[in-house]
């Protein structure tokens, strides 16, 4: 296998996570709801994940309990916000505090063990082919669907009727409450899908990026998951290109690395944050010209009238 | 029948004053559950957390000692969030302030510098966060990015610098290899107040940030204009309040108040600069900030409380085998209860008939 090969399938391993979890969001936000919790979610996929793998030896069933209980914890979050009306931003901070700390509970008994990684697809002649089989026909499922998802979420949006009335609940929730639509009820719908995204892309880091659980293993894949839907400019077409191009910069960092070239590991480890913040502040800059992209009632609290 | 909130006329002083000790009830409550969940017995377990700490001198100094960082970082957190400004990175302030101010320990370690290495460093280390800090405010007001995700990206950040800088050039050349700079030296290291504890000089610095906060929150123009642009951004703009300096000032001042706390903490209770300083007080300190109502002497009271859980928690995994972690979901429970009784300050609960507009689920 050439590095170039060898590079591009390492990014697309270290890209699915982030699109997975990212993909959710963008659902939740086009919504008009804004949840911070997304890294806590992540981790308690990512725990309850391995935990459901390591018992039963199956991959699925492993991905299963991720996205039951990154579900379970957006749960608690459309309860609290769309419920009591609590504050978006402090319900979701509480959220990932919740669930760093119950993760490490749960993974606890599990710190050490191994387990076997996602298969990956094998079609005999195509995946063989060189260069492009293995890129194109050798990933684990989840690549696959983080795609298939992504693609999904993106006629959804914007070829059903479900979709338009989505993004209207986001863009005037009071408007779409006068048209007679469960507002609240669409919101805990994205709410819940962007929690089972969010788990299912934790899930994915014990399942089939390495194969043990480590505590905390997410490493702020959930925040820059949320940055990610910003430079996306809420469109799912540019989430693909977006996690990959944050993906590319997680590899080529680890590349740098362990090539020695006298630059300070941290320095190369703290790129795909600063990346991040860079990015943040181009995407911004650029549309305070262009007008803003976001969902309009991102974030707002919404208490029907009668 | 269904469930849904209405907005009350005015705002219930009853639950106002209640809704703080409700939370802490019904987090209570749940700790009893997951502690059985545990297998643990839950009356030997609710004690050691929460009153064994109590009951001797040795950890009622301890709690002081992890109320300082909280207590401080918490107080600068509430402005912003006050002035409804979203500094999530106070961790990051706190330890780029640690850094800064043990540049000068490092610098002036085995010379003959006075005693001015201490108050220095102080005043190194609130600069330090403070300017820190102003990364993420001037990408919010020239740029419009989230204050959020850059304040909380640039803790990731942060330390990965304090790390390179103990495992690089600070390194104890007599430190067996270890990550850590060399003990600092007397003149670069906090006081004790009473002989023989641990309890040290930033105590009673907390104390004094409390009071001041209270004084200008409370009496001063600026207070007023932080809650103004917080509360009725319209009105704020009627009067001419600048919310742009605003940002940048609430930000600054919480970064210099964390940068503080990191470098009283380095200088104080650990003695020396070394990766893992922070139990996550930064995060832990908007948990304080919110149980104490973004108050100053709530905050104060809240910080000695979630202080408290920190020797609590240490004290369970020591005496029961409870894992730390039980800490961190315990502080997040908390968080999610006082949250949602503080909206019932605004609302109430009303049990409502479900026969109109069909299409209207859950309320």
């Amino acid at each position: 296998m050439g590095l170039a090969e060898s590079i591009i399938l390492a990014v697309l391993a270290a890209s699915t996570p982030l699109l997975l979890a990212a993909a959710g969001e963008l659902v939740a936000e086009r919504a008009g709801v804004l949840n911070l919790g997304v890294e806590g979610m992540m981790i308690m996929g990512a725990a309850c994940g391995f935990a459901g793998a390591y018992v039963t030896g199956s991959t699925a069933i492993g991905a299963l309990c991720g996205i039951v209980a990154g579900a379970a914890l957006s749960a608690v979050f459309a309860v609290l916000t769309l419920g009591l009306a609590v504050n978006q931003v402090a319900t979701g901070l509480a959220l990932t505090i919740f669930g760093i700390g119950l993760s490490g509970l749960i993974g606890a008994s599990f710190v050490g063990e191994k387990i076997a990684a996602a298969p990956h697809l094998f079609i005999p002649v195509l995946t063989d082919l060189p260069f492009v089989g293995r890129i194109l026909f050798g990933q684990d499922g989840f690549v696959y669907l983080s795609l298939a998802l992504v693609a999904a979420i993106w006629w959804f949006l914007y070829r059903t009727r479900a979709g338009l009335v989505l993004r209207a609940v986001g863009d005037n929730h009071a408007s779409a409450h006068a048209l007679g639509y469960p507002v609240l009820t669409i919101r805990a719908l994205a709410v819940l899908f962007g929690g089972a995204c969010a788990g299912l892309g934790g899930a994915y880091l014990p399942l089939a990026y390495t194969p043990f659980f480590i505590p905390g293993m997410t490493a702020g894949r959930g925040w820059i998951a949320l940055a990610l839907v910003v430079f996306a400019s809420w469109l799912p077409g540019r989430l693909v290109a977006g996690a990959y191009l944050f993906g590319a910069v997680t590899i080529l960092q680890l590349h740098a690395q362990g090539a020695g070239l006298g630059i300070p590991s941290q320095l190369m480890s703290s790129l795909p944050y600063i990346a991040t913040v860079l990015v943040l502040v181009l995407i911004s800059r650029a549309r305070a010209t262009a007008g803003s992209a976001a969902p309009a009632s991102l974030g707002l609290v919404f208490v029907p009238d009668r | 029948m269904r469930l849904a909130l209405e907005r009350r006329a005015e705002r219930s002083v009853a639950i106002a004053i209640a809704s703080p000790l409700i939370a802490i009830a019904l987090t209570l409550i749940t700790m009893t559950m997951l502690f059985a969940s545990l297998g643990k017995n839950p009356v030997a377990a609710l004690a050691v957390y929460f009153l064994d700490p109590l009951t001797d001198p040795y950890s009622l100094q301890e709690i002081a000692v992890k109320a300082t960082p909280l207590v401080m970082i918490a107080i600068g957190l509430s402005l912003c969030y006050l002035a409804n400004v979203w500094n999530i990175g106070a961790e990051g302030q706190f330890l780029i302030g640690a850094v800064a101010g043990s540049w000068l320990a490092v610098k002036t370690q085995g010379t003959d510098a006075g005693a001015w290495v201490l108050p220095a460093m102080l005043v190194l280390g609130a600069l330090g966060g403070a300017l820190y800090a102003l990364i993420p405010a001037i990408c919010k007001v020239r740029f419009g990015a989230s204050e959020i995700l850059t304040s909380l990206m640039l803790v990731y950040v942060a330390d990965l610098v304090l790390d390179y800088l103990v495992r690089g050039p600070w390194r104890d050349p007599q430190g067996y290899n270890f990550p850590t700079t060399a003990e600092f030296d007397s003149v670069a290291t906090v006081p004790i107040l009473i002989e023989g504890s641990r309890l040290h000089l930033g105590a009673l610095i907390a104390l004094v940030v409390v009071a001041v906060a209270a004084v200008m929150l409370g009496r001063t123009i600026k207070g007023f204009e932080i809650r103004v642009v917080g509360s009725a951004p319209k009105a704020a703009r009627f009067a001419g309040f600048d919310a742009d300096q605003l940002t940048i000032l609430t930000f600054m001042i919480s970064g210099a108040l964390a940068g503080l706390a990191g470098i009283i903490e380095v200088a104080g209770p650990v003695g020396h600069l070394q990766p893992n300083i922070s139990p996550g007080y930064g995060f832990t300190a908007i948990i304080v900030a919110f149980l104490g109502r973004l108050n100053p002497i709530g905050i104060l009271i809240a910080g000695l409380f979630l202080a408290l859980t920190f020797i609590g928690g240490e004290q369970a995994q020591i005496a029961m085998k409870i894992p730390l972690d039980l800490t961190k979901v315990f502080q997040g429970i908390l968080l999610f209860f006082v949250l949602a009784c503080d909206s019932l300050i605004v609302y109430r609960i009303r049990l409502m008939p479900s026969h109109r507009r069909a299409t209207h689920g859950i309320g």
